[in-house]
């Protein structure tokens, strides 16, 4: 990759910058990164969905009407309608509420743990260390959705089961990227220096240790979203995930196996939806770490 | 290399006697009262008291899962409650089916994505490079129940050159032409994703090391540009790849799941559905334990290799 002269320059930790003016760089990196700002707008759209999802759809999404069943894309439903008459394009307006408040909160309630963890565990190393990875080592021993299966088929699928779940399984990944970043800067001398002020561990951890961590930790957690987006698709999809009659892109796609031929958009549409969310959340978290590390290329 | 071996296999027993622990916990404690779970919320309590009676439920947790994972070392899966049947017969068997479907996509997507990746980076910003890169990025927004129902759409409805369902019988022979046909969609399905990934990490280590130092060398000694490829720059390149096999190893669990109730396939990821829809405790534990332990042996498995490949991991 042919680094640009503002890459080779800047540094990974930008010190002597208001909290403004690195805003500003980085909005001016991203920019110069056109197929990163496209995943950007894809994902922030699907965002202004999720939030106002309920006053964007021109339909309410339980609302049936059996003599407008299987409907091809019109003016009055631009998605056409499903096997109940219902909109094809307000549930998947709605739908996009659901995806975010399960894998966005899950990844956030990740992160938080996770970012606990690894902070403890790599800071503090010793014997705590060699038991926290272990046990992530364990969770990463099986199959993110056989886990997710195996947990919902016995607790039972409730919204905050799923969420839980979600940041179940996110929670070792996380950990391992903060971990590594501690481990990196525990050596370094500003948290010597920190330490020999005598500062409390606490101290060194949040103030200063965890705000360099943040760039790759919001790399990571971009990365681990898109993750969950299929994720939550795909239980959905096997009636483990969101229930019916709530809108769910997986659940849709499940009720669109027999009308295939029938009804095409049922299809179509919603797989659109999860394919541009999770590619454009995927090509936004590339840019993020191009802006965000750039000393660091893309692997 | 036969210490760093030894201390991975021990890495690995203590792994799998904790996931057992994990597994155990899920399905034994979690719930709350299994036996209301099993039996549901009217069962009387006299049925309650029988059921746990029986599964002998009474005892303490620790003893319970002594005697769980006891069993199951030795073999004694015990028996589905819903089907009656021996869970181990009912695993083994579909995990055969599982294994081949496996196989089927394995071998398809492995070579391909390597052949796909090393293409594209060495004809890095031409057409084909663009090609292969905007269509991996969209198989990778694709989960496998949306690409299996387009490949159903389209290969079995619209042209009919393969059927849409793949409901074998599950003691079905392989290698005949009825259940091979009904094998390629299916193990198309679970290939596109990962084959999508191999290719991309492939080709941005390939790009990498295209630009080291070593390469100009030994293009400067005069060496063919195939020889430089094949002996100097994949060695290298393909280290990141295995690494990303064996990851995918866990999507191509995830994915057999979501396939094989798409198409009604009877393997492993199906059972476990099963098990989960009818609540039928023995065979979700026995089904996940085995596919656990086939996911560490596979990491196992990569990680020797990697050392192999790559000594310096070695003396870590």
């Amino acid at each position: 990759m042919s680094a640009s002269v503002d890459t080779a320059t800047a540094t990974p930790v930008p010190t002597r910058r208001s909290r403004g003016e690195t805003l500003r760089l980085y909005g001016r990196r991203l920019l110069r990164q056109p197929i990163a700002t496209v995943g950007t707008v894809v994902f922030i759209i699907f965002l202004l969905m999720a939030l106002f999802g309920p006053w964007i759809a021109p339909y309410g999404f339980e609302e049936q009407s059996i003599p407008d069943r299987l409907q091809s894309p019109t003016l009055q439903h631009p998605f056409g309608t499903d096997n109940f008459g219902r909109d094809v394009f307000s549930r998947i307006v709605v739908g996009a509420r659901g995806i975010f408040l399960l894998g966005g909160t899950g990844t956030i309630l990740a992160v938080m743990m996770g970012t606990t963890v690894g902070l403890i565990s790599g800071y503090f190393g010793g014997l705590l260390d060699e038991i926290l990875m272990r046990l992530l080592d364990v969770l990463l021993s099986i199959p993110s959705l056989l886990l997710a299966l195996v947990l919902l088929g016995t607790v039972g699928p409730s919204l905050l089961n799923l969420i839980l779940v979600v940041a179940v399984l996110y929670i070792p990944m996380i950990a391992r990227v903060v971990r590594s970043v501690v481990l990196d800067l525990k050596t370094k001398e500003f948290v010597e220096a920190a330490r020999i002020r005598g500062e409390r561990d606490s101290y060194v951890l949040f103030r200063e240790i965890l705000p360099n961590a943040l760039p790759p930790l919001l790399v990571e957690a971009s990365m681990r979203f898109s993750y969950s987006i299929f994720l939550v698709a795909s239980l959905g999809f096997l009636g483990l995930g969101v229930q019916p009659p709530s809108p769910d892109w997986g659940l849709q796609i499940n009720e669109a196996r027999n009308y295939l031929e029938s009804a095409p958009w049922m299809l179509a549409f919603p797989a659109l939806a999860i394919s541009l969310l999770v590619v454009g959340t995927n090509l936004m978290s590339d840019g993020l770490r191009r802006v965000l590390q750039p000393g660091r290329e893309d692997s | 290399m036969l210490s760093f071996i030894v201390r991975r296999l021990g890495f690995m027993v203590l792994t799998l006697i904790l996931a057992s622990l994990l597994i155990f916990a899920a399905t034994q404690i979690l719930p709350g009262d299994v036996a209301t779970m099993v039996l549901g919320r009217f069962a009387t309590e006299q049925a309650l008291d029988n059921f746990r009676g029986e599964m002998g439920l009474n005892r303490s947790l620790v003893v319970q899962y002594g005697d769980w994972l006891f069993s199951f070392v030795q073999g004694d899966w015990g028996e589905s409650l819903s089907t009656r049947a021996d869970v181990r017969d009912l695993v083994l068997e579909r995990l055969r089916n599982s294994a081949m479907l496996a196989l089927v996509a394995f071998v398809m997507y492995v070579p391909l994505g390597i052949v796909l990746g090393v293409v594209a980076a060495i004809r890095r910003n031409s057409w084909v490079d663009h090609v292969i890169s905007v269509g991996s990025l969209a198989f990778i927004g694709l989960p496998e129940f949306v690409t299996g129902l387009l490949l159903i759409a389209v290969f079995a409805l619209r042209l009919d050159w393969f059927p849409s369902s793949s409901a074998i019988p599950p003691d079905a022979a392989f290698f005949d032409r009825h259940t091979l046909e009904r094998l390629v969609l299916p193990a198309l399905t679970i290939s596109l994703v990962s084959l999508a990934y191999i290719a991309r990490m492939t080709r941005s280590s390939t790009v990498e090391v295209l630009g080291m130092d070593y390469v100009r060398t030994a293009y400067l000694k005069g060496l063919s540009r195939s020889r430089v490829i094949g002996r100097h720059v994949l060695r290298n390149a393909l280290l990141p790849t295995v690494t990303v096999v064996a990851i995918g190893i866990g999507w191509l669990i995830g994915g057999l799941i979501v396939t094989e109730s798409l198409f009604g396939f009877p393997g492993i990821g199906r059972l476990l559905l099963f098990g989960i829809q009818r609540r039928d405790l023995p065979l979700i534990q026995a089904t996940t334990m085995v596919i656990v332990v086939i996911f560490t042996m596979a990491n196992l498995l990569a990680d020797i290799l990697y050392g192999y490949l790559n000594p310096r991991i070695r003396f870590r």
